[in-house]
């Protein structure tokens, strides 16, 4: 077990699956020398080389059309995309070709590829830098979604989204790089498709993943002193969803608060109360409530932006609701 | 001299399988055989013929919309193809993938692709892999005019001549991009201009002359697995038919489309003339090579047609890899 930091964590995650299979490479734009935009892939160039670590123009839809091929042909390619807002100039080679491939061609093709990607709000970048999207790649068929919200948990997705046989989002939240935790050494992997009750409690689940799984464990240690019980799950990976840990939960509760920071029509929390109202209605003693950001682009000032995140505030107000 | 005969004569043999599956697929599917779109490929057979003439098995094509013809030219079986194109549980595909995506990954045949110019991207990872693994082989990426003007094609050609990687892009330059006409839609008479963008070599050829496109793609493929980088063909040729079958591409001018099917311009005429005047073949050989395809493709429907439908489960399938 090491201390280390999300970002570093999931900088060990790729340094670990790439010591052990020499198909893993990274290739995405300043990812090199420079050491990528945040710094995640800093070092690794020096590790391993110009061939396996490499920069490529600013062209996000070769970044990830290249590894779809070069995955079909069975390298693991780590594409890295600057922020999660460019998606928009390389979906086609994620959504038709990465995702699809399998399907159209009646299973006889695998991609393991992974795209790794930082979302989220907070550093005043703006709308077109601080976005959270994950509810475009869960509705996408054939892809998977990690969003990793602890340090050991950053690392464990990665590499097990390294070793996955299919197309993986791997999106990392801006605001988390520099959290600290204890990470195991090696081979550490966290399947995916696999939840983490993160704060055991009897009275309310809070499901809230990436940036807002800290907020809402701010949140349940306020309302734990005001004699609420919050049990908070991290569902780490949207697809595959690990439903199972979420009815189960809701179950020992009966009441459900999710918390997310993408924007709330047809954020990911739709998802999930559907689901719980669909499989696990009888459980609820209360409305589902869905915390969330609201249906705007992200403003750029301060006290702007502070108010289109979803604050701990909102989080306590939401559940004190259902009490 | 022996062995540029047997090249000729294999080329046309592809070019008249290709001919045969094409104007069968167009009568399939007007009586109604199956559903879908079927984007076809006559006239332009002299291009993948030329082409994956000088690849091996471990070579890569990345395919279009307008697929057929590659896939045969480099291996596709026509009895799978077929069984595909009628949406069956013993084509290429199990039924899922239909025309515009049917693929032989072992064969090298990374898919046709129903999105204009998605195949590039893919091409260049492809070549990509086959430069990390320290092979010669290579990777080839057709796709049309029309798709030289969407911004896969430029971040393509600028990646694949930054890593010097081996990949070909074919560019079958039919005129026409749907309706629109080249003129139309690109202010340059030649695609291969481009290459100059992306400092790699470019040349434009008569897409209806196979022993061009052989000669052109066999130096592209030696540069290509010699770790030279990519190289951009264009092939100029014309599309018979319209976009897909059931558009009677009323936008061409008659005369145009009437010259270019003649004899004087058809690019299967062109070669078995040729093979008759270097005295390759007789016409008795080519009606053999004629009606040979034509009893491969009887027996290629006969096959889909008697061929099950999936099974419904069989939806569910194959969407993750476990």
């Amino acid at each position: 077990m090491t201390q280390m930091s999300y970002m570093e964590a999931i900088r060990d995650g790729m340094r670990v699956e790439m010591k052990r299979d020499s198909g893993v490479y990274i290739a995405g734009e300043d990812v090199a020398q420079f050491g990528g935009c945040f710094g995640v892939t800093a070092g690794l160039y020096d590790e391993f080389g110009p061939d396996r670590v490499m920069n490529t123009p600013i062209s996000e839809a070769v970044i990830v059309g290249h590894a779809v091929g070069a995955a079909a042909l069975g390298l693991r390619p780590i594409a890295e995309i600057m922020f999660v807002d460019f998606m928009g100039c390389c979906m086609d080679e994620l959504h038709n070709q990465a995702a699809k491939m399998k399907y159209m061609f009646g299973g006889k093709a695998k991609v393991p590829m992974v795209v790794r990607t930082p979302c989220g709000a907070g550093l005043g970048a703006a709308a077109q830098h601080s976005q959270c999207l994950e509810s475009w790649f869960t509705h996408i068929a054939g892809v998977k979604t990690v969003m990793p919200g602890t340090a050991a948990d950053a690392k464990g997705l990665m590499i097990a989204a390294i070793r996955d046989d299919n197309p993986v989002m791997y999106i990392e939240h801006k605001q988390l790089l520099g959290l600290t935790g204890d990470v195991p050494d090696g081979e550490y992997v966290v399947p995916l498709g696999k939840a983490d009750i993160k704060r055991e409690g009897s009275d309310v689940t809070i499901v809230a993943w990436s940036w807002m799984l800290q907020k809402s464990l701010a949140a349940a240690e306020k309302l734990a002193a005001e004699g609420i019980n919050v049990e908070v799950l991290d569902p780490r990976t949207l697809v595959p969803l690990d439903k199972d840990a979420i009815l189960k939960s809701v179950s020992k509760t009966g009441k459900l608060v999710i918390v997310h920071e993408e924007i709330k029509t047809s954020g990911f929390g739709g998802e999930i109360s559907a689901i719980v109202a669909e499989e696990g209605f009888d459980y609820l003693d209360a409305p589902i409530k869905r915390v969330a950001a609201p249906d705007t682009p992200i403003p750029f000032s301060p006290i702007l932006e502070q108010t289109f995140i979803p604050s701990e505030e909102k989080i306590i107000e939401a559940v004190k609701a259902l009490f | 001299m022996a062995e540029k005969k047997e090249q000729l004569l294999e080329m046309y043999k592809t070019m008249v399988r290709i001919r045969t599956f094409e104007k069968e697929a167009i009568d399939l599917f007007a009586a109604g055989k199956f559903p879908g779109f079927v984007h076809s490929y006559l006239g332009e057979e002299a291009i993948a013929t030329g082409v994956c003439a000088n690849l091996k098995d471990s070579d890569y094509i990345c395919s279009t919309h307008r697929g057929h013809g590659h896939l045969i030219a480099k291996g596709g079986k026509l009895d799978l193809m077929m069984a595909e194109l009628y949406g069956k549980s013993t084509g290429y595909c199990k039924g899922k993938g239909g025309s515009m995506h049917i693929a032989d990954v072992d064969l090298g045949i990374l898919g046709a692709n129903g999105i204009v110019g998605a195949g590039m991207p893919i091409a260049t990872g492809a070549a990509f892999a086959c430069k990390y693994r320290k092979t010669d082989n290579v990777a080839i990426a057709f796709f049309g005019d029309g798709a030289s003007d969407r911004a896969t094609f430029h971040e393509s050609l600028n990646l694949a001549s930054i890593w010097k990687l081996p990949v070909v892009f074919v560019c079958e330059n039919n005129g026409w991009a749907i309706s629109n006409s080249q003129e139309n839609h690109q202010n340059i008479t030649d695609v291969s201009d481009r290459a100059t963008a992306y400092g790699i070599p470019g040349v434009s050829i008569d897409g209806n002359d196979v022993m061009a496109i052989s000669e052109a793609a066999e130096e592209a493929i030696k540069r290509a697995r010699k770790g030279d980088g990519p190289t951009l063909i264009e092939c100029k040729t014309w599309r018979h038919r319209g976009h897909f079958e059931g558009d009677p591409g009323a936008y061409k001018d008659p005369k145009d489309q009437e010259e270019w099917l003649s004899d004087a311009k058809d690019a299967l005429v062109r070669v078995e003339k040729k093979l008759i005047e270097l005295k390759y073949a007789n016409k008795a050989d080519l009606d053999k090579v004629k009606a040979d395809a034509q009893t491969e493709v009887d027996a290629a429907v006969k096959f889909a047609e008697q061929s099950p439908d999936p099974d419904p489960s069989e939806v569910l399938t194959d969407v993750y890899t476990v």
